[in-house]
């Protein structure tokens, strides 16, 4: 393993020189000749019936060039069910709704434009929470379903379950057993760049769209469907993603702006930009979805697990994006982390008049993994087990099948214990009752995670393609159509294709991401950006590699002779070099070509770029490229059943944090983490660190400050001023990082993903250390001052 | 209605006619085209928008233009070196990966600059008071902490010799 040239090498970025510069350009930064900019109008009601839109005064103003509704552009619809509506008729179900959208020439005209259009309502009673929605009687969110058939109730139309095992009779098994309901928050992704895009047409109405996505080929599709409704059928959608300031999920749809700023560029025919501020963002993206789950868990008397139970309950807001299929991965922790016999899982979707809601970092996993791990450490108290002990117990093992049929080919789910176990030096510390030299109460916490890492499988094709085209200096131009969201799969795009090639990483030049330019890759999400970047990356390389030592013989020995002839004659030299060889014979690395047998000399090592100029212009030339697409070996799976393989290797971690709270006030303060991560093998280390630490504050974020409020389905606390994300300050603590090698055979390198699992342990390892510390149980995210100096006085209250 | 207004920008002279409630951050980034400025929040919040006037950290999307007026204005752009190398800070950046998606980076950098102008050593604590006006999403602060305490030592050296 130790002979890389590259891969696991601390290399800088190769995109940070132009970040630190300011010369990276995002959506915001792009500009189109004869530009427009687009602003929308969204509804003033969480749910009413639009009586009547006046337009006119918008129109008048100086500067606008268009101004459109539901009611004078055709229907064009968004979203995987197609229930939401780029602009919206008859009917709001939210206060995100867009009502009417203008186009100005410049943003602050478009803004008074906005202001100057008139929209009656009548309103209608709304449904705030799954629990009132779901009432008998409840008003409809919708009243038909897409096909234009009658709903009943407010329940999304999507199956997720499974029940595996025989749960009866492991509860008879069972010594103990332990019910909690947990509540996990809306939050907002809060990317630092908002959300935007550039819509533009030719003259034959074909659209190119510069858009903030991680799905440029879905999106394609959605977009072409779009120009199909608005009768631009055979024509073409091109995407083009710049520099993306953030995604975390908020990229996985396609919106009803992108849809907003088509039809307002078709309807003037140039190009239009529409930016959101952070208000906008706040207030009219979609957050992950919040949650409440029940769950029940069991063990025998020697502490090992019996059974579980997990229900979810999700808010899915007005309409349906991929929010709704969280349960999809809820499932991944619910079946498999742990060994456990009998499993059952149920959630419902259900349609409110809230924002409606999207994916986010970690897709479903944290979600129900502060539920499990917090009621794991419940069962492990009330079993009189030392909860780390419970967890090693239960851990899962390399060659397990999970009930879900995973198969566990690498796991280091007992070594990262192990590891969390040493680092925060758990049997000193856990269960003492240790104050700090303030007088605060310490307790220590640890946490487990499993997510997919070798991509998840949730269309029918979880591939991805990569071309790759040697140019005549020897360098490589990849095309690959994953994208670069600030994660760092260029660092690992770049390493595995110098890597696997047999170049350098200065000569990997990466053109991401246009669907006109690169081959189709399902999108950026899942964790698989290295993942399948580097396994396309690795076999691309290699058809590339046999095309080019099939041209060396004969090629090599004529520009290696001349280099050896110095004070040589021809025929010297010819001998020295030997007669063309076999493709075998010849080997690239660090873009020298050698052949075997030759010696170690300078004329021996041939320059690519001298090869591949040497093929290129004579008779019958050649240029080398290559293009594979990989699909990993993975199975869809039938969600109602919750069985099936979905990915290609999972991902297995721990989290332990030892906390200070303060009893009087209620804070928390992390102190120290130790977070543990089988990653398969090392990448590229100062990327892999930076996703990690990255989801720890994001982890953070979710376990201690960040909630969208609203009322009424309305957000309270649209910007950073009243919505708190983690800052340098409350990062102070110091984090430990210890990365497990399993070399998992189906990892590029024998790497896995490791984009999401930072966030996914981080909330419950902090509630179980709270509860360490103070003897409290926080069943609800996040754990403000607020809610622990409630639970710390309301235990106060049982004691005496 | 338009004011006319003269400042330096990186060091050059620049003139620009604006509005007389003109936000810094738009004449930087709409009139002048200097886009390495970024606008996260408007609202003071986040820091991406931070340049230095006369060698202090600002966030110019709260900063009125006029007030410019005869200033020194230093933007991300104008912090390399005369040989076109990144600066310390920059470097440092890059070295120790403070950059992800790269949307906070040219307001961090700006902050460290002024950070380590005004205190050449910080303690821990000071880097983080220094940069807690500063937002990011991607990084978790770790890096970006090391990088500046990586440039602070690489202008210590430079100082002493
Ligand atoms: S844009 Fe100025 S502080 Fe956020
Ligand atoms: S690098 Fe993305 S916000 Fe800081």
């Amino acid at each position: 393993m130790s002979d890389y040239s590259f891969v696991g090498k601390e290399r800088v970025r190769p995109d940070a020189g132009d970040k630190v510069a300011g010369r990276t350009p995002y959506i915001h930064d792009l500009v189109r000749p004869g530009m427009l900019h687009g602003k929308i109008k969204f509804s003033e009601h969480a749910h009413a019936r639009i009586k009547h839109i006046d337009t006119s005064r918008a129109k008048r103003l100086p500067g606008v060039r268009a101004v459109i509704t539901a009611y004078d552009t055709p229907e064009v619809r968004v979203g995987f069910l197609a229930d939401n509506f780029a602009l919206k008729r008859d009917k709001v179900r939210q206060f995100r709704d867009e009502v009417a959208a203008v186009a100005a020439i410049d943003p602050d005209i478009a803004r008074e434009a906005v202001e100057l259009i008139d929209v009656e309502y009548e309103p209608l009673p709304g449904v705030f929470s799954p629990h009132d929605a779901l009432r008998p009687g409840a008003p409809l969110v919708h009243e038909v379903d897409a096909r234009g058939r009658p709903r009943t109730s407010n329940l999304v139309d999507l199956k997720y379950g499974h029940h595996t095992g025989d749960l009866e009779a492991m509860k008879r098994a069972s010594r103990h057993v332990v019910e909690g309901y947990y509540t996990t928050p809306r939050i907002q992704q809060s990317c630092m760049g908002t959300a935007g895009c550039i819509a533009e047409f030719d003259g034959h109405g074909n659209l190119t769209i510069y858009a903030k996505t991680q799905i440029p080929f879905l999106a394609q599709r959605d977009f072409t469907k779009a120009l199909e409704a608005m009768g631009l059928e055979g024509c073409g959608a091109r995407v083009v993603v710049p520099a993306l300031g953030g995604g975390f999920g908020t990229g996985l749809d396609t919106h009803c702006y992108e849809h907003i700023a088509i039809l307002l560029a078709h309807k003037t025919g140039l190009p239009v930009k529409i930016l959101y501020d952070r208000e906008e963002e706040f207030a009219y993206l979609s957050p992950r979805q919040s949650a409440e789950t029940r769950v029940v868990q069991g063990c025998d008397a020697n502490g090992l697990l019996t059974f579980r139970i997990v229900e979810v309950l999700q808010d899915n807001g007005a309409y349906t994006s991929w929010g709704a299929t969280y349960p999809s991965v809820m499932m991944l922790p619910v079946t498999s982390l742990y060994r456990v016999p009998a499993v059952s899982f149920d959630a419902k979707i259900v349609y409110t008049n809230n924002t409606y809601c999207q994916a986010m970092r970690g897709y479903g996993n944290p979600e129900v993994t502060f539920p499990i791990e917090s009621n794991l450490d419940e069962l492990a108290r009330e079993a009189g087990i030392d909860p780390l002990e419970l967890r090693r117990k239960n851990a899962n093992q390399p060659g397990d099948e999970s009930p879900m049929k995973f198969r566990i080919a690498t796991c280091g789910l007992d070594d990262c214990l192990k590891a969390v176990g040493q680092g925060l030096h758990w049997t000193e510390k856990q269960g003492q009752g240790r104050k700090d030299a303030r007088g605060r109460a310490l307790g220590v916490g640890v946490a487990s995670l499993v997510h997919v890492g070798g991509s998840g499988r949730i269309y029918r094709s979880d591939g991805s393609g990569i071309a790759i085209r040697l140019d005549d200096f020897g360098h490589a131009h990849v095309a690959y159509g994953g994208v670069e969201m600030g994660q760092g799969l260029v660092s690992s795009l770049t390493v595995a294709v110098a890597e696997s090639l047999g170049i350098m990483p200065e000569q990997v030049h990466l053109n991401q991401t246009d669907t006109a330019a690169c081959p189709w890759d399902v999108g950026t999400h899942a964790s698989r950006g290295a993942f399948m970047a580097c396994n396309a990356a690795i076999r691309a390389t290699k058809l590339l590699r046999d095309k080019l030592f099939a041209l060396c013989p004969g090629v090599f020995e004529e520009i290696a002779g001349k280099a050896s002839a110095k004070g040589k004659s021809k025929d010297e030299a010819a001998k020295i070099v030997g007669a063309p060889g076999k493709p075998e014979d010849y080997e690239l690395k660090h873009a020298l070509v050698t052949k075997r047998g030759l010696p170690d000399e300078a004329w021996a090592k041939v320059d690519l770029a001298k090869v591949l100029r040497a093929v290129h212009f004579r008779q019958a030339g050649t240029m080398l490229s290559a293009e594979y697409f990989y699909e990993p070996p993975s199975e869809l799976p039938d969600w109602e059943k919750g069985i099936g393989n979905m990915s290609a290797a999972y991902t297995w971690g721990a989290q332990g944090v030892e906390v200070a709270v303060d009893e009087a006030t209620g804070e928390v303060e992390v102190l120290r983490m130790i977070n543990a991560l089988d990653v398969g093998h090392v990448l590229s280390p100062q990327a892999l660190k930076g996703q990690v630490y990255g989801g720890i504050a994001q982890g953070l974020g979710y376990a201690l400050y960040e909630e969208i409020k609203s009322d009424q389905g309305r957000v309270l606390n649209a910007g950073f001023t009243d919505y708190k994300i983690p800052t340098a300050s409350e990062m102070r603590f110091p984090i430990d990082l210890v990365f497990v090698e399993t070399e998992d055979p189906n990892g590029p390198f024998g790497s896995k993903g490791v984009g999401e699992p930072g966030l996914v342990p981080t909330a419950p390892a902090i509630g179980n250390a709270i509860f360490d510390a103070v003897g409290v149980r926080l069943k609800e995210l996040p754990m403000t001052p607020e809610r622990v100096s409630v639970a710390i006085d309301a235990k106060g209250r049982i004691d005496r | 209605m338009r004011a006319e207004l003269r400042f330096t920008l990186n060091g050059a002279a620049v003139e620009a006619f604006v509005q007389p409630q003109a936000r810094l951050l738009d004449v930087l980034r709409d009139t002048l085209g200097a886009t390495g400025t970024k606008e996260g929040c408007s609202e003071g919040e986040c820091g991406a928008c931070t340049v230095l006037i006369d060698g202090r950290a600002v966030a110019s999307c709260l900063f009125p233009a006029l007030e410019a007026e005869g200033k020194r204005v230093v933007t991300v752009e104008g912090l390399r070196q005369d040989n076109g190398d990144p600066s310390a800070v920059q470097r440092a950046f890059i070295d120790k990966g403070g950059v992800q998606c790269g949307f906070c980076t040219p307001g961090m950098v700006m902050a460290t600059t002024a950070l380590l102008a005004e205190n050449p050593a910080p303690t821990d604590d000071e880097i983080r008071a220094g940069l807690v006006g500063n937002l990011c999403r991607c990084t978790g602060y770790v890096q970006i902490i090391d990088a500046v305490k990586q440039a602070a030592g690489e202008l210590a050296t430079k100082e002493r010799s």
